[in-house]
């Protein structure tokens, strides 16, 4: 659906991060709380979008793992910071029609009489577009 | 002192305590929190993207009324904090991005990142001081052991929010002996609760928060305090068998102001 070349660059530019400085060293992973649900871990996501590797992130479940809680990007210590490129790719895929993950109808189920507003404010600007 | 206040959605709702100890407290320690005028929800979550604009522009709206009326902005929700500061330092250091921002906000005229965000610890440790905050309390928390959950919003990304060593802080606890108590020191402080995980997986929430719960257990802690309604509820749904309290209803207890009806 598009071109290689073109979809590693615009999700570098999104993302405003170079994965060109990446050394290997899987601190990111290392230090990610969530690296246990994720089918590709952050140091993968580095990789992959460097070798413009973008179909298979594009549509996995470990987009709407990422915690967005900076972890990788205060840690790495090349300044790479990870979770950019999580969230490039992850709003790519959600900025297409139809493709958001959270919707208003999933929202009563998960809500119960303490449910902070943050939750549902936080989630919504994180899976939905 | 008077100071604009940003206090958030969820301080308005849920998270209501917060909002009225940071008041209370605020006055006793001679701080006027002035509520700014139609605030707008700053999103929860900063979005690291190049390409979101229009998301933060509340943000910046905030940013600027503090700034017109040359007042320090104060934040209490550690997502608020987290948001404004980041969109704040974005303001400050990417040019396409302020150059953008402003086009939306030319009728209100610029902002270039001159507003100085605190949030309320900093106010605490900056503005008022936390010797003069030791000098005012009223209730010793004398004997307790407490441990400081900062979670990450509060230290991360430690260049835009510079509030403190992102890992290896000191204001939480330096906040918890001023009021008299001992400062619990553990491994798990600065680490995530699982944030919104809890709408995609709420397993995943409950297996972080159980890690921070059992690791300040094992430091001897008998209570945890948070900025973040969204800590304090994962940690509270996963099963926390201690108290995880808000930083202000702490600080409103030792001022002896929690029962007043009339501030």
């Amino acid at each position: 659906m598009h071109n290689t070349e073109y979809l590693r660059d615009e999700i570098i530019r999104i993302s405003g991060a170079n994965p060109a400085k990446c050394m290997r060293c899987g601190k990111c992973s290392a230090t990610c709380p969530a690296y246990d649900e994720m089918e590709y871990h952050p140091h993968q996501f580095v990789n992959m979008v460097e070798c413009g590797d973008i179909e298979p992130l594009l549509n996995s479940e470990s987009l709407y793992m990422c915690l967005s809680c900076f972890a990788c990007i205060e840690r790495c210590p090349r300044g790479v910071e990870p979770a950019k490129f999580v969230e490039a790719v992850r709003l790519t895929a959600i900025r297409q029609q139809g493709a958001n993950r959270l919707t208003a109808d999933n929202v009563p189920p998960i809500v119960d009489e303490d449910t902070p507003q943050q939750l549902l404010v936080s989630a919504f600007r994180k899976y939905t577009k | 002192m008077k100071v604009s206040y940003f206090p958030g959605c969820t301080l308005k709702n849920k998270a209501k305590d917060l909002d009225l100890y940071a008041l209370r407290s605020a006055e006793a320690l001679g701080v006027t929190l002035e509520e700014i005028e139609n605030w707008q929800c700053c999103g929860g979550v900063f979005t690291t993207a190049e390409d979101e604009v229009a998301t933060k522009l509340s943000s910046v709206r905030a940013l600027k009324y503090a700034s017109d009326r040359s007042q320090p902005l104060v934040t209490v929700c550690s997502a608020c904090h987290n948001v404004i500061k980041q969109t704040n330092y974005a303001m400050q250091n990417n040019k396409a991005f302020a150059d953008k921002v402003n086009r939306y906000m030319a009728e209100d005229g610029g902002y270039n990142g001159e507003a100085e965000v605190y949030h309320y610890l900093e106010m605490l440790r900056d503005l008022v001081g936390f010797d003069t905050l030791k000098e005012k309390v009223a209730n010793s928390l004398k004997g307790k052991k407490i441990a400081a959950y900062y979670g990450c919003l509060l230290l991360r990304p430690g260049k835009a929010m510079g509030m403190d060593d992102p890992e290896n802080p000191t204001i939480m606890e330096d906040f918890i002996r001023a009021l008299g108590a001992d400062a619990v020191i553990w491994a798990k402080r600065n680490e995530c609760c699982g944030g919104y995980i809890s709408v995609e997986s709420p397993e995943t929430a409950k297996k972080n928060s159980n890690a921070v719960i059992r690791n300040a257990k094992a430091a001897g802690a008998e209570m945890i305090i948070t900025a973040c309604p969204l800590c304090k509820y994962n940690l509270e749904k996963s099963g926390a068998d201690i108290p995880v309290v808000y930083i202000t209803e702490i600080l409103a207890e030792a001022l002896g102001v929690k029962e007043d009806t009339n501030a």
